[in-house]
């Protein structure tokens, strides 16, 4: 479980973060939205104690990382934005060598670092140097680097930059796999990887989260509203006037010709009951479908919004 | 103490990894030898001068060879101590590295005595190599072995301050030339502040780094110079721990 509680970060005047909390709980995949310079990376820097926040309060398991920072970062896998390799050392040496800094010790470490190298796929460059590496096994190292503690907190930022569409899917597959008994933040540009891998979504801009949602909630629709979009053929007729007369109808609107937007209030499934209105009017139905937002839409809604 | 150790000996592979330790050893033991040749020859020259041949003993070879040897090895020190440790942070920095160092479970302390220590053992094998020299004294002539031993002890500690110097300018920047400039010109101006007086009677003096050195190459071993070298070394480090722990709260 990760607890942010009311962080604040300051370099110098610039505030790069304003007095942010979310709550992550265990086995949530937290997505971590925002455009570039919005405050992420710094945010996961507080959370994994690379840099304290000026003011507030982070919670790792309950471990309070700032009274106890060598506790806390015990439970921390972190894959930060710019890889932290060794470029002269051999992968496995290089895992040896963040297994010994993180404590991992005598026979565990023989086994946590075949297991990382097989999940993250890397087993056939164990003996390769770093530096000759290409983007992809770089990439993937650095994400054994991170998994090599079997940390319960999961820290990724960006974690399928620069990888290929097969290694996305894989890593994806991965994380997923991972979460679990975990809590696991990740960051990202990419709004599909959150779809179809996040629990939670946290969008965050100018250094204020501007959303936090579950990704269920998100692409249902806001506050449980239940809306529509109705494509039929007609050839004249007070259209709209009649589906506003529908006591379970609150708005129709015609976007394009013949195609609406059907608002409700009523928490109910009003297709079937439409549909017939539909056809006992003589209208050719062609279309009917529930109204959900795409992330992209709500991704760009709130970040605009909170522009103006 | 794990720690320590597992910093320490991923430095020492790091330094045999890259060319870094081996040209550093080679251009010292290179340098020292031809100097050493120097002064053996000029040696030999002054013993067939026939004006020393009516003191009727034999010329000193601890004041004539071992003495400037010792002096000329602590000049070559403080041109390649700056880029043994010119390294230790700059690239933790620029290699982002340094977010995994400081997001695990270790004390930041650890983190440069580790580091310190392995630049200290690169430099202490510098000394053992340059031991080679003075073995042809001592297998051909008769030196006084004590201040030999003294003079030894004296380079390693004009070394372990040296080193707590390069790592503190190590630690302020991500440029591992700007490094190496810095701590050069730090150690310099240690070298030449007690230029015009000794460790005895002025301040300046005393602060001199070289200063607390001469002694040790007569064979005296002065508690003074010691404690000097030793708390040299405690404040190069302990600032360069200011350094790292500051950094990350701005």
């Amino acid at each position: 479980m990760i607890r942010v509680k009311n962080v604040t970060k300051r370099y110098g005047n610039i505030v790069a973060i304003d007095d942010i909390s979310f709550q992550v709980d265990k086995g949530d995949i937290l997505g971590f939205l925002g455009p570039n310079g919005a405050g992420k990376t710094t945010t996961m820097r507080i959370i994994t104690g690379y840099m304290p926040p000026t003011d507030g309060e982070v919670y790792l398991d309950d471990c309070d990382l700032m009274e106890n920072p060598l506790e806390a970062k015990k439970q921390i896998g972190y894959l930060p934005e710019n890889l932290p390799l060794y470029t002269d050392l051999t992968v496995e040496s290089y895992l040896d060598f963040v297994a010994d800094i993180k404590n991992v010790s005598g026979r565990d470490k023989k086994n946590r670092k075949e297991s990382v190298m097989e999940r993250c796929g890397i087993l056939d460059v164990r003996n390769r140097i770093i530096g000759h590496l290409s983007k992809g096994y770089r990439q993937r190292v650095g994400i054994a680097q991170a998994l090599i503690n079997d940390p319960t907190i999961l820290v990724l930022d960006e974690p399928t930059i620069g990888l290929d569409p097969k290694q996305i899917t894989e890593i994806r597959e991965l994380i997923k796999s991972l979460a679990g008994d975990r809590t696991v933040i990740l960051s990202t540009h990419m709004l599909q990887e959150v779809n179809m891998i996040c629990t939670r979504v946290v969008i965050i801009n100018k250094g204020r989260i501007v959303l936090e949602e579950s990704l269920d909630n998100l692409t249902r629709g806001f506050q449980g509203s239940n809306n529509l979009i109705l494509k039929i053929r007609y050839k004249d007729g007070q259209v709209k006037e009649a589906l506003m007369s529908l006591p379970y109808v609150s708005e129709a609107s015609e976007q394009t010709l013949g195609e609406f937007v059907i608002r409700s209030q009523e928490n109910r499934d009003i297709r079937e009951e439409l549909s017939r209105f539909v056809i006992e009017n003589g209208w050719g139905l062609l279309e009917i479908r529930p109204l959900t937002q795409n992330l992209e839409d709500i991704f760009l809604r709130v970040i605009t919004k909170e522009g103006e | 103490m794990k720690t320590i150790y597992t910093i320490f000996k991923k430095e020492l592979k790091s330094y045999f990894a890259s060319p870094i330790a081996y040209i550093v050893l080679f251009v010292f033991l290179l340098l020292s030898g031809i100097f050493f040749f120097l002064y053996v020859e000029n040696f030999a020259q002054s013993q067939l001068d026939p004006r020393f041949q009516f003191i009727g003993e034999a010329l000193n070879l601890n004041q004539h060879i071992i003495e400037p040897y010792f002096g000329t090895i602590s000049v070559i020190m403080l041109l390649i101590i700056p880029i043994i440790t010119m390294r230790l942070i700059a690239e933790e920095r620029k290699s982002f590295t340094a977010e995994l160092l400081f997001t695990s479970p270790i004390r930041v302390s650890y983190i440069l005595i580790g580091k310190y220590i392995a630049s200290l053992f690169l430099f202490f094998i510098m000394l053992v190599l340059s031991v080679g020299f003075v073995l042809v004294t001592v297998l051909y002539g008769n030196p006084d072995i004590g201040p030999l031993l003294s003079g030894y002890l004296g380079l390693f500690l004009l070394g372990a301050s040296s080193i707590a110097v390069g790592i503190f300018a190590s630690s302020l920047t991500e440029n591992q030339i700007v490094a190496a400039i810095v701590s050069f010109g730090i150690l310099l101006v240690f070298w030449i502040v007690g230029a015009t007086s000794d460790a005895e009677n002025s301040i300046l003096g005393y602060l001199s780094i070289i200063n607390h050195y001469e002694d040790f190459t007569k064979g005296i071993i002065d508690i003074k110079d010691v404690v000097y070298y030793l708390s040299f070394t405690f404040f190069g480090l302990f600032l360069s721990y200011i350094m790292l722990d500051s950094e990350r709260w701005k």
